[in-house]
Formats: structure tokens, sequence, C-alpha cells
């Protein structure tokens, strides 16, 4: 378990054969990954790009489909209102969690990890729960619907109800790079600010605002990206204001019109790869903000600011415990808005009737195979990129398709798979229909920002582990199992963890896949609410919250047993 | 703690995808069943099946009629269903028109009124039920805003009721393109339109199911829901203030019909499915839900629906409706879709 136990020498016998066996394992690990990869993201996305410029026949149109498209004064709309309502979202949210990170890391207000939590709570619940609960405050029977005229509306449905559930459901992650990007200082520019006499505004706009810049620029990407790519949000709040994710739908689902389908996916995807291509050009950019000589900068107790601060986060974690509770309320009240008495009917229509119960241990049981499945591939998949040698060509190839499902939206993905592994010629094809193929679509989609986790925690890892080894002669898969996994399990488990609440909570993928017996929870929260059922969709709902916030209570756990249990070294760590 | 051997656990992972891959072993009869009917009626419908059936099963794919209707055109070449169950006649026309369905003549067919079957011998499909248009009205909300209660379709299209009706979306839901063609053949295409322009001023959403406009004026979101008469009914029996409306012009409506897939491997369990599905048994489960039953024999009066019902529903071209089906969602989708979102 410790850097010893790696170091120890291998019989020199089998020392010909272990080289051998490690040049094909560390190869083929990479090319493996590369080819799984390939099939399920690239091959998929490159199907899109295909049928765009073919018939319903399959026949060669070129630019037809795209003429028909602008010409269709109904789809063009759409782009521009997903345009409109990504671009508020982003304008509304990123300030709003900016404020809230700089309380937390730069102000002395109390209780700052109960914020912390509370801020992060959203990452629990489909954003349907977000959409579902602004109804019940604020649709036309509202519990605060006084409030709309207040500010100058006269309706929830449509922009107004679609930026406030994106608030709600893109907070957290706008949110936790702020915090990163917040989290150091360097405390000499403060103090040659104060000494110069320089006014607050004036050092936060020049100082603090400027060591922020890259953080500020990635969660309005991400809070950008999320926003055009959103389904159920749109879907169940948004009255008459189509958007793209909204128009996939209606052609692939509703009209099976495919090719159309692509040809809106494609234009879907154009925003979010802008998005992409611009955070990655800014980051590239990022220099070290702290060097040797920095000083961390702690702030100091404000009376004011600290007040006022504490109110606005106190403010923020209400917002998010409101959307949250409302919901849980209106799954156990009778018959909103007429009869409030308590009720667990919703539960039991949903399970009985609807035939639910089916759905939520699919969710389940896919939830559980994407975090098993998934942490053992992205984790591999990281050190087979990271740690291994040889088949350099390939390392690039991987990294870009590792970090491609960032910009790709779940329904564009979805449309791809069902063009790729639908088609008869494919003998994937026996996918179809399978949880495999949701399992394998989720892990796709929310790959990247596993992998980044991943690719981190390595990279802690001094280089000299793999070289010793090397020198040695001890197989790196030895080195793998004793050294780096053991270090890097708290990683796994978040990994894990990532993907199954993730997968308890997505539906603009797997609303394309799924089939008759691999329905999932999340995507009969739609259709119930689709059926005028918004008390069971309620329940449900509030059934995956509940679901996803114990599997994290449970995994936090074990990640402190694991801590205290293997990790004893990074308390005992000798300096270097 | 054991080293892991990363070829042994590759292996294990991809043991795990096969698991995850491998379909359940059949034991029964699968049937895969194509349906619009409402989720909370599958169940009984199901149950009373497998009384007389236990041996085979069904795997319900259900969506809304305009859904169906469009996947099972998509998938022609290669169909997945065995049976289509449950579906508007006007769709099952177009099945028929498409060479998809098997002619047969279910047990008893006899029974069925000759306007509730398709007319050829054998018939392409069988009807079940008669679903029509009703719109639900809720009391509470019209007081507080002095809302008049609507009589007729006309009445809709004045301005008391502007932004508070809602309709299902005709292009994904049975209930909204039997509203339409009625519209259509009630006040002739010309009058029909204009009508829909004016009824399009006063509509605060078009949703995308024939349930929910009754969920939303059930629950007070909005005044007026164009639905029918099952889900008014439902929605009322659990406590909701409204009324249920049939508006005196005519009532827009259409068959709910079940047919077998030709091309189905299960053909012994398709023709059970149809012979159940016009049984005493199937029947008396239908009438509890519509007021009119293809078997006019086990029709039995409906709480809250007029006893002339049958007499209210328009004259009904199932073949002209059929034909221009694609016709008139385009024209629908160009006056009411293309224009930017009401309000």
């Amino acid at each position: 378990m410790t850097a010893e136990a790696a170091s120890r020498p291998a019989a020199a016998p089998e020392a010909r054969g272990v080289i051998l066996g490690e040049w094909i394992a560390a190869r083929g690990g990479l090319v493996l990954l590369a080819s799984g990869l390939l099939v399920f993201l690239t091959l998929p996305l490159a199907m899109i790009l295909m049928r765009s410029f073919e018939d319903r026949a399959g026949a060669f149109v070129g630019l037809a489909n795209f003429v028909r498209y602008v010409q269709t004064p109904a789809l063009a709309q759409s782009t521009w209102n997903t345009l409109t309502f990504a671009a508020i979202a982003t304008v509304v949210v990123v300030p709003m969690a900016f404020l809230f990170a700089y309380a937390i890391q730069r102000t002395c207000i109390p209780a700052k990890g109960l914020w912390r939590s509370i801020a992060l709570l959203p990452i629990l619940a489909p954003s349907l729960l977000a959409a579902i609960s602004f109804i019940y405050l604020f649709g036309n029977q509202g519990l605060l619907r006084g409030l709309l005229p207040l500010a100058g509306l006269s309706s929830i449905y449509g922009l107004p109800g679609m930026v406030l559930a994106m608030a709600f459901a893109s907070f957290p992650h706008a949110v936790m790079i702020l915090l990163a990007s917040l989290s150091l200082a360097d405390a000499r520019l403060y103090e040659a600010a104060d000494a110069m006499g320089t006014s607050a505004l004036r050092r936060f706009v020049t100082v603090t605002l400027p060591s922020a810049k890259y953080g500020l620029v990635s969660a309005a990407m991400v809070t950008f990206t999320m926003a055009v790519s959103e389904f159920g949000v749109p879907k169940v709040i948004g009255g008459n204001y189509p958007v793209l994710a909204i128009d996939i739908y209606k052609q692939v689902i509703g009209q099976q019109n495919f090719q159309m389908g692509a040809v809106v996916g494609l234009v879907l995807l154009v925003p979010a790869v802008v998005a992409f291509v611009v955070d990655a050009v800014v980051q590239r950019r990022q220099k070290a903000l702290m060097s040797a000589r920095s000083v961390p900068y702690a702030p100091r107790p404000a009376r004011l600011r600290d007040g006022l601060m504490l109110v606005y986060v106190v403010l923020i974690s209400a917002y998010m415990l409101v959307v949250i509770l409302m919901a849980a309320y209106g799954s156990v009240v009778k018959f909103w808005p007429y009869n409030l008495s308590f009720t667990f009917d919703h539960y039991r229509y949903g399970f009985e009737e609807a035939g639910v119960e089916h759905a939520y241990g699919n969710s389940l049981v896919m939830a559980a195979l994407c975090a098993v499945l998934g942490a053992a591939i992205t984790f591999a998949g990281a050190y087979w990129v990271e740690k291994t040698r040889g088949a350099d060509a390939l390392r690039p190839v991987v990294r870009l398709q590792a970090m491609l499902p960032m910009a790709v939206p779940g329904m564009v993905l979805g449309i791809g798979y069902i063009l790729f592994f639908n088609s008869p010629a494919n003998p994937l094809n026996v996918l179809y229909g399978t949880m495999a193929i949701l399992v394998a679509s989720t892990i796709v989609h929310f790959y990247s920002s596993s992998h980044l986790a991943a690719v981190t925690a390595l990279k802690q890892l001094d280089g000299e582990f793999e070289s010793v080894s090397a020198s040695l002669k001890v197989p790196f898969y030895r080195t793998f199992g004793r050294v780096t996994l053991p270090v890097c399990l708290p990683t796994v488990i978040d990994i894990a963890r990532y993907y199954f609440v993730n997968a308890m909570t997505t539906i603009s993928a797997v609303v394309f896949l799924y089939s008759p017996k691999t329905t999932l929870a999340s995507i009969s929260i739609l259709h119930m609410d689709e059926a005028g059922a918004i008390g069971p969709a309620a329940a449900m709902a509030t059934l995956i919250v509940a679901t996803s916030a114990l599997v994290t209570v449970l995994s936090l756990a074990a990640e402190h047993f694991i801590l205290r249990r293997t990790q004893a070294w990074r308390r005992a760590a000798a300096p270097a | 703690m054991k080293p892991v051997h990363g070829l042994a656990w590759l292996a294990s992972v991809a043991a795990l995808a096969a698991v995850a891959a491998a379909p359940a072993a059949a034991q029964k009869t699968q049937l895969t069943v194509y349906t619009a009917l409402e989720t909370d009626q599958l169940k009984a419908y199901q149950e009373g099946f497998n009384k007389a059936h236990p041996d085979i099963e069904i795997t319900w794919v259900r969506d809304s009629t305009g859904i169906i209707t469009a996947k099972i055109l998509a998938e022609k070449a290669a169909p997945k269903a065995d049976v289509i169950m449950g579906v508007a006649a006007t769709s099952m026309g177009l099945f028929d028109a498409e060479g998809l369905l098997l002619p047969y003549a279910p047990a008893g067919l006899a029974r069925v009124a000759a306007q509730y079957r398709d007319p050829k011998n054998p018939p392409a499909w069988v009807g079940m039920d008669v679903w029509g248009a009703t719109v639900c009205f809720n009391t509470v909300e019209a007081a507080k805003r002095n809302i008049p209660k609507p009589e007729t379709w006309k009445d809709l299209t004045k301005p008391a009721y502007k932004g508070q009706i809602v309709m299902p979306h005709p292009a994904s839901s049975g209930t909204g393109f039997f509203d339409v063609t009625a519209w259509l053949q009630l006040f002739g295409e010309a009058e029909g339109w204009k009508f829909m322009d004016g009824l399009h001023e006063n509509i605060a959403q078009y949703m995308h199911s024939g349930s929910r406009p009754c969920a939303a004026a059930a629950a007070g979101e909005y005044v007026v829901g164009i639905s029918f008469e099952y889900r008014a009914n439902r929605e009322k029996a659990r406590g909701a203030p409204i009324e249920l409306v049939f508006p005196k012009e005519g009532l827009g409506w259409d068959l709910e019909a079940s047919g077998i897939v030709k091309t189905t491997q299960k053909l012994d369990a398709a023709k059970k499915l149809l012979d159940w599905s016009i049984s005493d048994a199937a029947m008396a489960l239908y009438a509890n839900n519509f007021a009119i039953v293809a078997v006019p024999a086990m029709s039995k009066p409906l709480p809250n629906v007029p006893a002339d019902y049958a007499s209210r529903l328009v004259k009904n071209d199932f073949a002209w409706a059929a034909k221009n089906r694609e016709r008139i969602l385009a024209e629908w989708s160009k006056r009411y879709e293309s224009k930017a979102a009401p309000k």
C-alpha cells in the first residue's frame, strides 16, 4: 500500500514476459479507450453530420435540409429564442453565483460549510423539479403569484419561468467554478492597495475581479451551454416559447423526422462548441496567480460587509431550499390548489397506476452501473493517458475526445446514438433499446468532468513512481494497484458519485434512447407532467432528490472512512 | 488489498456490460403493443386481458396519438409492434393505406356497430370506444373573473376568454386533431380556419396531450381546457371544481381502434388480443371510461355525460381526415406555430 511496497524488485525470470505483457497492456488500454470513445462518441456525432445531408429515404440532398430549416419560420424563431434564453440565464446566474462565492471565500460570515452545501443541492435534483416548483410558486394558482405583477410579468410560463428554473439548476455549477477561482489570492496585492489608500470599490475592480476573470469566463460558458442544451425546463414551463432542444424532440420523437432532427442538432451544437472554444482559449492564457513569494489572503472581519453578505447568502440558500421543498410539498397535497390536505396518493398513483416503480428501479440500476463502470473506465482511461508510455500518437486524439462531451448537448448525443445504433447495418444494433445503451450514453455525456477530476488526481502523483517501477521491472499495473489506485481512491469515489447523481437526474440524451422496458424515473416525470399529473410528477422528482441525497451522504461517509483507514500518509507525510 | 490486474479488471468490466446488455429470458409469449391509451387506463385493460390469457405478456409502447402514429410510420420498413391497440381510427386509416395492417375478423365481430369498424371484410381495424371533445370549465376561477360559461365553440372566440383557454396541439394529440377536423367539417374549410384564427387569439398554451388541458383547467391554471370526456370525468371525480361543457355546434370525436401489424411473428397471440379487445369483458371495462363503446349493447350512461351524447357528435369522415392529415397539420403549424409566442 505504500511506496516501498511498490518498489520491491520483481522476480528476475518472469521479467521478459512481464515486459512484453506490459507493452501490450499499456498500448492495448489506450487503443481500447480510443476505440471506445470513437464508437460511443465520435461516430454517433459524425452520423448526425451525414444524415443532415440526406432525405428521408437516405439519398444525398446537399444542403436542402438546411435550406428548409432556414425557411421554416418556427424553427428559425427558436434559434433566436434559445440564444436569448441562454444569454439572460447567464447574465442572471453568473453575478448571483459570483457574489455567493465571494461571500464564502472573501468574507467572515458564519456557517460557511452549511451555505456551501445548500448551494450545491440543485445538483441532486432533475431540472424538471425546478420547473414544476415554479409552477406551484408562480403559476396561475401559485403560492406567490401576487409577486409576478410586481416584476412586471403577466405569466410565469415562457422565458421568466425558464430563467428562474435555470437559476436553480445551473447555480451550483457556476458557484463551484467561482469558489475555486476565488479560493486563492495574493494578500500582498491587497496590502499594497490598502497602503495606497485605494477605496474598497476600486480595490474590488482592480484586484479582485481581474484575479477571478478566468473563473468568470468559465462560469459564464458553463451556464450558457447548460441553458442552450436544457430540455426539461422549457418542456415543463416553457409555454409557447419554443427553443431548439424542444424542436429536436418534436422533430425526432413527434414527427420521426431524423434528418431534420440532425439539422437542428447541428444548429444546437454551434453555440455549445463556440462557448467551449472561447473557454479553452481564455483558460490557456491563465497564468499562475500564486507564486512562491505570494502570501495567501485571509479575509478580516468587517461588520457591515459581513452582515450584508450573510443576508445575501441566506436569501440564495432560501431560494434553493424553497424550490426543493415546494416540489416536496406539492407531492403530498391532495388537490392543488383546492384541497390542501395531506396525502401519499401521488406516490401511490405513480407507483401503482402509472407503473413507475419499474422506472424507478431502472433508474437505480442504471445509476449504479454508471457509477461503477463509469468510475472504473474513467479512472483507468485517465491513467492510461497520463501514466503509461508508448503509442504516443494516440494520446492527443484520446485527450481531445475525452474533452469533447463537454461541448456536446445531451439531446445532440442522444440523436447521434439513435442514428448510429439504430441503423440496421451496424453490428452494434443489438444494443439499441437496452440498458447498456443508456449506461453508455450517460457515461459519455458526463465523461469530460470525470476525466478532468481523474487527471488532476493522477497529476498530483509524482511521475517518479512509474519511472522507479519501470527501472525495477515492476509491471505498471502492479504500481497502479498498489500505489496509484489507493492514493486516488477518494477521487474515484467522487467520480462514481458524480455519475450516480447525474444518471438519476438526466433526461436529455436518454429521452431518445429508453425503451418500454428501460424507461427511467426522470423520464416518467416528463410523461406524467405531459399527461397533466403534476402531483405525481412532483412526487417522482422528490423521490429522485431523496435518493441522490442518500447516496451522496453514504458515499461521503465511505470516503471519510477510507480516508481514515488508508490515507494516513496524507497526515504523516514528511516534507519533501 | 491484492494488486488489481489491469486485464482482469477490464474483463470484469466487459462482463458486467454484457450482463447489462443481455435481454431477460422470455418465458411467456411477449407481445409488443403500440398504444395511445391513457396510462391510467392501461392497467385495468392489461389485467382484464391477462385474466383470460395469463400466458401472454404485453409490453406497452405508449405515447400520444401524434407521436405513436409518426413512430409506426417511421418504422414501416421493419415494424417493431405486433399489435396496435387504442390508436385513433384516422391513424389506423393511414397505416392501412401503407399496407401495414393484417385484416382480421375478431371473434364476435358481428356485435360491433358498422360505423365503429373498418367497413372492409375482414376489417383492417376494429373500434373499442368513442372518445369525443369535452370542454372542462373551471367554475371557481370563472366566477372570480366573471367569465360566463361557454355554450358553443364560437363563444370561445369572445374577448372574455382571452388568455384563459388551453387546448391540445393537433400534431401531438389525437384529441387536438379531431377538434381541428371537426371544426373544418362543421364550419367548412374557410370558416373553420377563420374560427381557429379567432380562437388562437384567446389560447394561452397549446399542450402536448389531450389530457393536460383538462388537468390544467381542473387545477385552476386556466379557466377553459379543451379535452375529452374520460379525463374530464376523472378530474371531476377527484374533486376538481369543473363543469363538463359539450359545445352546441357538435363534438369532434374519433374511435380508439385496434389492428394486427402484418409482420408480426406472434399471430396467434395477436389474434387473441384482438378477440379480447371486442369481448364483452373488454367492452365493460371501456364502458367505465367512455359513454359509447363499439358494441352498442354494452354502452352504459356515464356521469356528467348527457344521454343524447351520440347525437351530438359531428359526422366525422375518417377517410377524409386520414387523407388530409398531413395537409391540415402543415396549415395549422403555418398559421399558429410560426407566429411568435403570443403574449
